[in-house]
């Protein structure tokens, strides 16, 4: 560690950084009281929603002054980044960063510099709005930290790998792939064993190498615990919200979702959702659902769409319509009943790795769905076919299909895509959605 | 006498109905879409009026401008109204495919005639009457005419771009080549008749198949969706007036009916 590399990181992030992010939180509750008035179809959102900003946001500050006090890494949402949080490194997830600058809506602009270098508009769009923030510098979190170490996972998608080797040219520092292979129905044990060796052989020694230190089994063990304990309570928060009305939409789970994605292992993330946890409860305890009149409810499927969240949400909500869960945001919770502290690490990780929503079959996600429908109470489904999400929107289809046929709710495809706006019709859409609202019987003044 | 008007504000016309109390239609208006659609709009409902005498009629509007129609009570979507007219019009539900200027959509209806699903062609002109229209209008024949053409067509050439402007370039090449026209235009025809078909096939389909909308005045596109479905094709009487005839029976049922207790 460079001593005074240390000091200036510890100055900024506690002296400059807290009490900055600390007046932006007021200003952004007194914002909310503004917004959710009288006239709102949508409750007073959570109190803890501004202070989720104030969290996520330290962490992209501490990441500015990062560079020299700890190793840093850049992974895939799926890396299995239990074993880099023990050995110190700060880590940077590049999907997260694309998704945060869709939600402030500076896409484009990235999206149209990575075009201009060659990246072509079938690419995912968190892979054009990455590498074009990287090539031009910009982004909203003020400076992402440089790497010392990728890791990419195959458990999302085959996009990463190509993404990643990119990254790897442009940067010039090591790269570890760790393939899993596709789980068709269930999880066989010379898989759980491959994966379990690129874990030990593959990335750790390189890990340690990077992070210039040995991993202790105590450290691991930890960091395990607080992504468990933090997985359950997300979990047990989209349960909750299988009660009507629900304390959530969808749209809210999006913006709580960035910690159990970019922050899971940490103490302090634990310590979030438990907060969160006790919040939501309340909330479901006292009647308050997070519309205020709810009158039907909805699954969505796929990934958001980051800047149109808002629209939506409102849209939804004064028609009387909730979308209290989606599958992209249980994905962050499902996996919690795999995380056995009382086997081996390694094995555990293989586990857990193997087993995302992407990296399983259709009828997998349309188990999932199906159990949605009668858990959560749903009149319809809608399907986000999302255009840069292959993985994610293949099967569609036939899913839908199959729930209408099994449920005979409606289901609807709706065509867009996670980040880019070129890619998506605002007039269309909202044609698709309120023929969707009549079907439910909900009609438009 | 009571009424309802229904108005649907698509992208290339303006069609207008009015109904009476036996949900006949008694008048009705078809107008090219003009840049000011708020205006042209006004004025037709207030020529429709005075003509009528009336001026308590309740208005439904839809489409793409629906919500530019100020006198409307009340807008609903293209997928709604369609369904409402067609099973008004012909009695019974199913699938319908209507074929517009600027988009396609299939619309399942059950017995009842209530949507049960939908899908829609709208991200691009593949598929819809703009295709055809676009590349008749490069071999300089007018759109009412491509139909006849392509059904006495003996021979028929295999269009494969489903892309309207790279299919404008394959029909150019065909043409150099020396091929004949007919043949060409019945290639087109299938070329669209079989993305429809793909559309009917990612939906809940229920025979029987119904058409509407401008294209299905055409009459070899209706003779091929047979071909390729083995269903037989249903049309109402004005296929182009769905859309405006579903929104006016709407207004009737939600503002006359109801307001009478009936
Ligand atoms: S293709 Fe899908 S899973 Fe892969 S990076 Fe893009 S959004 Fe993520």
């Amino acid at each position: 560690m460079n001593v005074l590399k240390f000091i200036r990181y510890y100055l900024m992030t506690n002296l400059i950084g807290k009490p900055y992010l600390k007046r932006q939180r007021k200003i952004g509750e007194r914002k909310i009281e503004k917004i959710t008035g009288e006239n709102s179809p949508l409750n007073p959102p959570l109190k803890i929603t501004a202070y989720t900003k104030e969290f996520v946001s330290s962490h992209y500050f501490k990441g500015r002054y990062i560079e020299g006090v700890k190793p840093v890494a850049w992974v895939t949402s799926g890396a299995p980044i239990e074993i880099l949080k023990a050995l110190g490194f700060f880590l940077i997830y590049p999907e997260n960063h694309a998704a945060l600058c869709g939600a402030r809506r500076v896409q484009m602009d990235l999206i149209k510099t990575a075009q201009k270098q060659g990246l072509s508009q079938n690419v995912c769009s968190y892979v054009r709005t990455d590498i074009g923030s990287l090539l031009s510098g910009k982004t909203p979190a003020g400076k992402l930290p440089k790497p010392d170490l990728l890791v990419a996972c195959s458990n999302i998608c085959q996009t990463v790998l190509h993404w990643y080797r990119m990254l790897q040219e442009y940067l010039n520092i090591p790269l570890v792939i760790i393939d899993t292979p596709f789980v068709y129905r269930d999880i066989e044990p010379h898989q759980v064993d491959y994966v379990k060796k690129q874990l030990k052989n593959v990335l750790l020694p390189i890990a340690e190498r990077a992070a210039g230190k040995s991993l202790k089994e105590k450290d691991l063990k930890e960091v395990i615990k607080f992504s468990k304990d933090a997985t359950e309570l997300w979990l047990e928060i989209l349960n909750l919200c299988a009660k009507r009305p629900s304390p959530l939409t969808v749209f809210d789970q999006f913006v709580f979702m960035a910690p159990i994605v970019e922050m899971r292992g940490d103490r302090e993330t634990v310590d979030f959702y438990n907060t969160m946890y006790k919040e939501v409860k309340f909330r479901v305890n006292s009647g308050i659902g997070a519309i205020k009149k709810e009158k039907r409810r909805l699954l969505w499927d796929n990934l958001p769409i980051w800047f149109k969240m808002r629209e939506l949400a409102l849209k939804l909500a004064e028609k009387g319509i909730n979308i209290p869960i989606s599958t992209y945001t249980y994905a962050w919770g499902e996996l919690a009943p795999l995380m056995d502290l009382n086997k081996d690490e390694f094995e555990v990780m293989a586990r857990v790795y193997l087993s995302p929503i992407l990296n399983r079959g259709a009828g997998h996600k349309l188990k999932t769905m199906a159990d949605m429908v009668k858990r959560f109470n749903l009149d319809g489904v809608i399907l986000h076919s999302d255009r840069s999400c292959k993985p994610y929107s293949m099967g569609q289809m036939d899913q839908r299909n199959k729930l209408i046929e099994e449920f005979s709710i409606p289901a609807m495809l709706l065509e867009a895509d996670q980040n880019d706006e070129n890619a998506y019709s605002e007039e269309q859409t909202v044609i698709r959605i309120e023929s969707f609202f009549e079907m439910l019987g909900v009609s438009n003044g | 006498m009571d009424k309802a008007i229904g108005i649907d504000v698509g992208s290339t016309t303006v069609k207008l109905v009015v109904i009476n109390e036996q949900k006949i239609i008694i008048n009705k208006h078809i107008e090219n879409t003009k840049p000011r659609i708020k205006e042209q709009v006004k004025k037709l409902i207030e020529k429709v009026k005075s003509d009528l005498k009336e001026e308590n009629i309740p208005i439904i509007s839809t489409g793409y401008g629906r919500k530019l129609v100020e006198d409307a009570k009340e807008n609903l979507t293209e997928i709604t109204c369609h369904a409402k007219g067609i099973y008004n019009a012909l009695g019974f539900g199913g699938t319908l495919v209507d074929i517009g200027g600027q988009d396609s959509k299939v619309i399942v209806i059950d017995k009842k005639g209530r949507v049960l699903d939908f899908t829609m062609n709208d991200k691009c002109s593949a598929g819809t009457g703009r295709f055809l229209e676009h590349t008749a209008g490069k071999m300089e024949i007018s759109v009412e005419e491509i139909g006849k053409i392509a059904l006495n067509a003996k021979k028929e050439l295999k269009i494969s771009s489903t892309c309207t402007v790279f299919a404008e370039s394959e029909i150019i090449s065909l043409l150099a080549y020396g091929e004949e026209i007919d043949a060409i235009l019945k290639g087109l025809h299938r070329s669209l008749v079989t993305r429809i078909v793909g559309m009917i096939n990612s939906v809940a389909f229920t025979p029987p198949i119904m058409l509407s909308g401008g294209v299905a005045k055409n009459e070899a596109i209706k003779k091929m969706l047979e071909e390729e479905t083995g269903y037989k094709i249903f049309l109402p009487k004005y296929p182009q007036l769905m859309g405006a005839y579903g929104a006016a029976i709407i207004a009737f049922e939600k503002y006359i009916k109801n307001s009478r207790g009936i």
